[in-house]
């Protein structure tokens, strides 16, 4: 009867949250880095329990407790943005493809001071499709962009109470985007002229460190800063589709150039055991995206130079979660965060079109043997409906403006393993 | 195993109610399509009849095209009428996106295929291709959108004006043929057989458009009352239209409750097929200015002998060039008769004169390919057909105000009855701002402008839109309506080739 009224309370809370206002962010941020962290709302910065870290705090290798531990996952996500205009009866909503962002971290302890270890993972990425020829396909009718990021680590433990990580980060980035030239440009026949850029494997670098303490037994306190890294498209094709038959030689499929920036993030957290089986994590991130100030497109046509400015604001996450450990085979996670929007008025594209949110996670592990335990996790990202529009599309140097109602929901399911040596 | 199986299920209680009780969430709190926004006010749009000309149609670009037919503003109005009870808007659709007609087969350069914009000429020119819409293939099903390009206000009581037999002599037109419900049948009571709850009706243009656009070669009927005497590029009598618009509508509205909106008739003044072309903007050296006025010696000697005793006349006539930008020659039959001292009725054009569209290909170029001093405006006056006069100008102003002053007045006199002054919006169009729509604005500049289509007189895709908006604006305010109106945007321009 005590737990029937306890799962009672649980969906009470979880009803309120959801009536509370709300509205996710992040431009092209996607944080599901490790199944157990997204348990507990993403929390992770001084979590140091498994080889997630590698990601989270690179200083947290020192801290775990098996001399080698390898942690892998998978997780899915559905995400719908819906528009509308109520003011001339038009919607449209996104088809997204399922998006697949992976992880995997490997750890193993040298000495009893130095660590070293592998992360893989996806931390930026998008998958945008609107309906061909929407109201906004001046803007953008699809997007896809993918960012694999490998990262060798080591970390050093000074003492028993702080260690202190490194990682210098290679990350492979592609990218496919698909727009109609103007909001009016077709052929002869109607079909509008559109252009594809499609850049893959985009080598960078970039590098992750980190300083974790554990002051007194119950508490960790962690710093990380992952750096920016840009993405430097230097002749990579452009495909001009549909353009009337006049204009095909001025137009003809070239290359262009353009970076895209993958901003630096710098990440305080604190953990705290509420009780030797309850731990309760802190997170506060802090993205630089005011190093996206645009995505300008330069090509080797009469196309010229294509400005999109962007102009973000350096934004915050703020995350809370709880573990708790029921007993050897069972953990159980939950957590909550605030993603503020890091879109300034005025620059709300279709691509990203997505306000402040907020996150629910929830999240277990089960331990199949000695070794092999698996994890599960689960995430809801809500977004309040909000007018926004993008003020700066450039149209024979006249600014044409369009926006309306957007409203974006987002669920993950993430499914991954931990193997202890 | 107790314990464990109850983690399993509160472990699954939190994941479901999760998605459960979230899922709810990923809506706008007011859906569009959720038609309790919207309003038919006093209005029932359950069978919309539109009833018009080529711009109810959706001419565009010197051609009746699909697309065209499916972006015409009485088909984009059924689509936003269909969230507040409108049905299934039928349109006698031609069968391509070419636009031109064949007649047994035949093709015929009257009705030849839509214009698109050479790029590299900067001139529309017809695309190409084999035109598929055989007129004689005659539909049989009633139809929503009565748009019939080339109607005139008259034309719509004539019984036949849809029967294939009066093809070759002028009394039918193709466009009505292809849907007439029989040949004995007028647009009207073709019209008021599909007992319409509401309609639009545009009608008047041709009256007074295919005067101003053939450059006034026609005649002003003002006076003669008998229509049937008309030639189709003369101006309809005033009283004539009057009785004959207001016999219409008595028609369209004498079953009850039957609501509608006529619309307005614009002035040519706002239209680019008038103000496209520049009265003066043939550039000369000295020598060939030298050469001309050399060659225009003996009518400006001739003037000065004859005209001594009338010294306006004689500056408005006399012929001078310069190095630089020159007014075109233009033949004015207003001007005194002189031809008895052998001086033809030529001068040079005013800011006050209209040249038509069709002029910007023909200055400049030779009238006779073995005399290189016959350049169209230079050694050789444009034609009557070629310019609207002053005088021209004044009559077709005089009768788009008449036949302005009735519809409203029309409409004015019935409660059922709206009435959309479109000439303040084609008037906006043209203005240096031009009509905004948010993401930009629409202008009446001729193939950049967005509003006009390639044939300077039909409007573009976006163009019907504001029409659609401009009309539906209407219905809101004066049947207690609230029905959506579209982003012009949205829509489509010209074509480029």
């Amino acid at each position: 009867m005590k737990k029937i009224i306890a799962i009672t309370q649980i969906i009470t809370v979880i009803i309120a949250i959801c009536i509370a206002p709300t509205v996710f962010a992040g431009g092209y941020r996607v944080s599901l880095q490790g199944q157990q962290a997204q348990g507990m709302a993403h929390a992770g910065t001084a979590m140091s329990d498994s080889s997630e870290v590698v990601y989270f705090n690179p200083a947290g290798m020192s801290f775990l407790n098996s001399d080698m531990q390898v942690t892998g996952g998978l997780t899915l996500i559905d995400a719908v943005t819906k528009f509308q205009n109520e003011n001339t009866n038009t919607s449209e909503q996104t088809d997204n493809p399922i998006g697949t962002p992976v992880s995997l971290y490997a750890t193993k302890k040298y000495d009893d001071n130095l660590s070293y270890g592998l992360g893989i993972y996806t931390p930026y990425g998008n998958a945008v499709e609107w309906e061909q020829d929407w109201a906004g396909s001046h803007l953008v009718n699809d997007i896809e962009l993918k960012a694999i990021y490998i990262q060798p680590t080591i970390s050093y433990k000074i003492n028993d109470k702080y260690s202190i990580g490194f990682g210098p980060t290679y990350v492979l980035g592609s990218v496919e985007f698909n727009r109609n030239l103007s909001t009016s440009l077709s052929d002869a026949n109607g079909n509008r002229s559109n252009v594809t850029l499609n850049a893959d494997n985009i080598g960078a670098w970039g590098y992750n460190v980190g300083f974790l303490a554990k002051p007194i037994d119950k508490l960790s306190i962690g710093v990380g800063y992952r750096s920016k890294v840009v993405l430097k498209a230097r002749g990579e094709n452009a495909d001009f589709e549909n353009l009337p038959g006049t204009m095909q030689s001025a137009y003809a499929d070239t290359t262009f150039d353009a970076n895209l920036v993958l901003p630096a993030e710098l990440s305080l957290g604190f953990a705290y055991k509420l009780t030797p089986k309850t731990t309760l994590a802190f997170d506060f991130n802090r993205t630089f995206w005011n190093a996206y100030t645009n995505l300008d497109v330069q090509f080797d046509n009469a196309a010229g130079t294509s400005l999109n400015p962007r102009n973000y604001e350096v934004s915050n996450i703020y995350r809370v979660g709880l573990q708790h450990v029921i007993n050897e085979k069972f953990t159980v996670r939950g957590g909550m965060y605030v993603d503020k929007s890091p879109i300034q008025s005025g620059y709300f594209t279709p691509e990203t079109a997505r306000n402040d949110s907020l996150g629910l996670t929830a999240g277990a592990s089960y331990q199949m043997s000695r070794n092999l335990g698996i994890d599960l996790s689960f995430l809801y990202l809500t977004f309040d409906e909000f007018e926004g529009s993008y003020d700066y599309y450039d149209q024979s140097g006249k600014l044409v403006s369009f926006g309306g109602s957007y409203i974006t929901s987002v669920y993950t399911l993430g499914l991954g393993f931990n193997y202890t040596f | 195993m107790t314990p464990k199986k109850n983690t399993i299920i509160k472990i699954a209680a939190i994941f479901i109610a999760c998605a459960v009780l979230l899922a709810c969430k990923s809506d706008f709190d007011n859906p569009v399509g959720d038609d309790s926004s919207y309003s038919n006010g006093d209005a029932d749009f359950s069978n919309y009849v539109a009833i018009g000309d080529s711009l109810t149609a959706g001419y565009a670009d010197a051609a009746l095209y699909q697309s065209g037919q499916e972006n015409s503003f009485p088909a984009i109005m059924a689509k936003q009428f269909a969230t507040v009870g409108g049905s299934e808007f039928k349109q006698p659709l031609v069968n391509d996106n070419l636009g031109g007609l064949l007649f047994a087969g035949r093709e015929n350069t009257d009705y030849a295929n839509r214009l698109i914009l050479n790029a590299e000429t900067q001139s529309p020119e017809p695309i190409e291709g084999t035109p598929t819409t055989e007129v004689l293939n005659l539909l049989s099903v009633p139809v929503n959108n009565m748009g019939v390009p080339g109607a005139k206000s008259f034309h719509l009581g004539i019984d036949g004006y849809g029967d294939p037999a009066g093809l070759a002599s002028g009394t039918a037109n193709p466009y009505f043929v292809r849907f007439a419900s029989s040949t004995s049948s007028s647009m009207i009571s073709d019209a008021i057989s599909q007992s319409p709850s509401f309609f639009t009706l545009w009608i008047g243009n041709n009256d007074v458009l295919s005067y101003a656009t053939s450059g006034g070669v026609g005649l002003n009927q003002s006076g003669n009352l008998d229509p049937s005497t008309y030639g189709y590029y003369d101006i309809t009598d005033p009283n004539v239209f009057a009785s004959v618009y207001s016999e219409l509508v008595s028609a369209i509205t004498s079953a009850p409750n039957v609501k509608g909106v006529l619309i307005g008739l614009p002035n040519v003044s706002s239209i680019p097929f008038f103000t496209t072309v520049p009265f003066n903007a043939v550039p000369l050296n000295q020598e060939t200015a030298d050469a001309l006025n050399a060659a225009y010696a003996t009518y400006n000697g001739g003037l000065q002998q004859v005209l001594s005793g009338n010294p306006d006349e004689l500056a408005l006539r006399t012929i001078s060039f310069s190095a630089g930008q020159n007014a075109v020659v233009i033949t004015d039959e207003d001007l005194s008769d002189l031809s008895s001292y052998g001086l033809p009725s030529i001068r040079q054009a005013t800011e006050n004169d209209f040249l038509v569209l069709t002029t910007s290909g023909k200055i400049g170029t030779l009238a006779d390919a073995n005399n290189p001093n016959s350049v169209w405006g230079l050694g050789t006056p444009l034609e009557d057909s070629d310019v609207l006069i002053a005088s021209e100008i004044s009559a077709i102003a005089t009768a788009t105000s008449a036949f302005n002053s009735t519809i409203k007045a029309i409409a004015d006199a019935n409660s059922n009855l709206a009435f959309v002054n479109i000439d303040t919006y084609m008037q906006q169009m043209a203005s240096t701002s031009g009509i905004s729509y948010g993401t930009g604005a629409i202008h009446a500049t001729y193939a950049t402008g967005g509003g006009f289509s390639l044939d300077g007189v039909h409007l573009t895709a976006r163009g019907y839109a504001v029409v659609a908006n401009a009309t539906i604006d209407e219905i809101n305010t004066s049947f207690n309506a609230n029905i959506p109106g579209v982003n012009p945007g949205d829509y489509t321009t010209i074509f480029i080739k």
